[in-house]
């Protein structure tokens, strides 16, 4: 496939304004302002566009939610918290061609009819933040940002504002509360940003790769983009593979490549000739595959159709070396530490399931663990949190259990008994596997 | 690379902090960007910590009292986000990965030698205040696993003697 969001990658002095110039920049925007921002809207319906946040939900439905009558302001959220473990491809836009987000930020502000947009980057992409600034500036001396862009009535701020290390504030409402000067607490929904978002006015907020696609639908065209992949998966999507592959990086390809094929050609394969044992398809948040189900295309409905998800991308294989009970440890670590706290079954569910996690570790393996662990995930399910933070650490903890449930079982064979018999709800104060943290 | 150190300027626990001409400027252009005054809370805390190496209690009482907050939802702010330092920091902060990418692309190894090349633990700071050890998760880079970021910068596809060599030449400039 061609390359659309990388097409700079490589390119010297790729992250300048005249780089992008000279591949056609800007022309997506120049056409959109002659366009009416409910055509622009439609264009974007039309290319069949989903967000490459996680969710997949179509891009141009989320801005048509978004009240036209509202006296205003209206505001644009660009999303660059790239948070989720395994995931590193907004980095690399905007590492190699920012003005492509920049010029995507612009005409989804036109379509909702915002003048004002923030771009919500996590705390620790300092560079980045830099690099985005830096982009912004460039367009604002360019006339594509500030005051009747491009002489078309427009008018546009757009701000870089940094997180300060928080998982959570890649979630939308949580990302809002933010952006607001508050903690990270992801809102109850509804109402949907779309209709009460930043500083509670109508909000869309986009991912940094959708919107990068944005530039490129408008200037070739929806069917052009919607020729790429499979019907309602369209376009071209960035896959981050990390993890026991002798290849790793962002790789461009189209929606509904097998993940087979992404693994064993385009990232030549499991690292020192191994076997492939399991891998997360779309961050850990997503349920784990196993080897045997490496056949499944990589897209948002084939792998909802396998029992998981596309997610943002983020492709982590594990070889035959690894131990599935501690691999489970170490996902339960990431959410036990990045759990806002505001739910009791994410917040508690969470610290649970590392405390067993590290405890079968460690060695002290009960019979009960395999089963109490499904319950608890089970408890942490199906929206019953706020945010889908509960469920993002039970799929994959469940989905780990269930499908190497004989690894579990073996760490209770071999386990030593513990002092205390009677408290399975006994937190675990003994030594922490691997890192300690 | 050339990593900046962070120099804790500490206006210590109890000073009063009087947010200077420079810093009053660079907040004016802050609040222009927003709505509302709370939204420049969290860039007006980095400009803190970029100023005086840490966020004291007396810097959130400066903050505080400089957006029409309380200290206590100032601290309840802070103390949410983990890249905020609420004690003065090393000169130099090594933020390891330990998220899964780099946990089993070599990242445990690099735990283990930093560790012993250092003889800290995780949230230790090295007696001479040269270095200090935080765990943190996945820091968006996992293709180049394993990451450390020291202060503001990536540095990535470690192993123990890059890792080594970075650190040798951190240690000796001043
Ligand atoms: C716990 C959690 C973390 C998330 N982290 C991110 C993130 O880091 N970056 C991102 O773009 N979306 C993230 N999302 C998804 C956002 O909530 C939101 O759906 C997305 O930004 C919408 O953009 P899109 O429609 O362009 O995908 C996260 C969601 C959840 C529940
Ligand atoms: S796992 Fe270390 S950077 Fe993502």
């Amino acid at each position: 496939m061609e390359a659309v969001l990388l097409r700079a990658r490589g390119l010297p002095e790729s992250r300048t304004i005249a780089t992008y110039l000279a591949a056609g920049g800007y022309e997506g925007l120049k056409k959109a302002l002659t366009m009416t921002p409910d055509a622009v809207t439609k264009e974007v319906l039309d290319s069949e566009l989903r967000g490459r946040g996680g969710a997949g939900f179509p891009t141009g439905r989320k801005w048509g939610f978004v009240p036209k009558d509202h006296p205003g302001p209206r505001y644009l959220i660009c999303n660059a918290d790239e948070s989720e473990p395994g995931t590193f491809k907004d980095r690399e836009i905007i590492e190699h061609d920012p003005h492509q987000v920049v010029e995507g930020i612009a005409i989804a502000s036109y379509a909702i009819r915002a003048n004002t947009a923030y771009i919500y980057i996590r705390g620790e992409f300092v560079r980045w933040a830099r690099i985005l600034e830096e982009a912004i500036e460039e367009a604002r001396k360019g006339g594509f940002l500030g005051k009747n862009i491009l002489g078309g009535g427009f008018d546009l701020d757009v701000w870089v504002h940094r997180g300060a290390g928080a998982y959570i504030c890649g979630e939308e409402t949580a990302l809002l509360e933010s952006l607001e000067g508050k903690r990270g607490f992801p809102r109850l929904k509804p109402p949907f940003p779309a209709v009460v978002g930043a500083f509670g006015k109508p909000t869309a907020v986009n991912n940094v790769e959708t919107l990068a696609c944005v530039p490129h639908i408008m200037a070739r065209g929806a069917p052009w983009f919607a020729s790429i992949g499979r019907p309602r998966n369209t376009g071209p999507k960035l896959f981050c593979v990390s993890g026991h592959v002798n290849r790793p990086g962002v790789y461009e390809l189209p929606l509904g490549v097998t993940f087979r094929e992404i693994i064993e050609e385009h990232c030549q394969g499991v690292r020192g000739g191994r076997k492939l044992k399991a891998y997360f398809p779309g961050g850990t948040s997503a349920p784990i595959m196993t080897a045997a189900e490496v056949d499944v295309q990589a897209d948002f409905d084939a792998c909802a159709q396998a029992g998981t998800m596309l997610g943002s991308g983020g492709i982590i294989v594990l070889d035959e070396t690894v131990d599935m009970v501690e691999v489970c440890a170490t996902v339960a670590h990431f959410y036990a530490h990045e759990s806002c706290g505001q739910c009791t079954p994410c917040r508690e569910g969470a610290d649970w399931c590392m405390d067993i996690l590290d405890r079968m570790v460690e060695g002290h393996g009960r019979p009960a663990d395999p089963e109490t662990l499904l319950r608890i995930c089970r408890f942490s399910s199906n929206g019953i949190t706020i945010c889908p933070l509960g469920d993002a650490y039970a799929l994959p903890i469940s989905s780990i259990v269930n499908k190497f449930r004989e690894e579990f079982d073996r760490r209770i064979g071999t386990a030593s008994p513990l002092p205390q018999k009677k408290l399975p709800v006994l937190p675990w104060t003994g030594p922490r596997p691997g890192f300690g943290v | 690379m050339s990593t900046r150190p962070i120099v804790a300027a500490s206006p210590d626990s109890i000073a009063v902090v009087t947010l200077d001409a420079t810093m009053e400027e660079r907040i004016t252009e802050l609040l222009r960007r927003y709505p509302t005054t709370r939204a420049a809370l969290l860039p007006m805390l980095w400009l803190c910590q970029e100023r005086y190496g840490w966020i004291s209690p007396g810097v959130m009482r400066a903050v505080a009292s400089r957006l029409g907050e309380s200290p206590a939802f100032v601290e309840g702010v802070v103390s949410f986000y983990t890249m905020y330092h609420t004690r003065p920091p090393a000169r130099y902060v090594l933020q390891v990965c330990t998220t899964l990418s780099c946990a089993y692309c070599g990242g445990r190894e690099l735990v283990e030698h930093l560790k012993g090349r250092l003889g800290i633990g995780f949230g230790e700071k090295t007696p001479d205040g040269e270095f200090q050890l935080m765990a943190v998760q996945c820091l968006g880079a996992c293709g180049d696993a394993p990451v450390v970021q020291i202060n503001d910068d990536y540095y990535e596809n470690l192993d123990v003697t890059s890792l080594d060599k970075v650190l040798d030449e951190l240690a000796g400039r001043r």
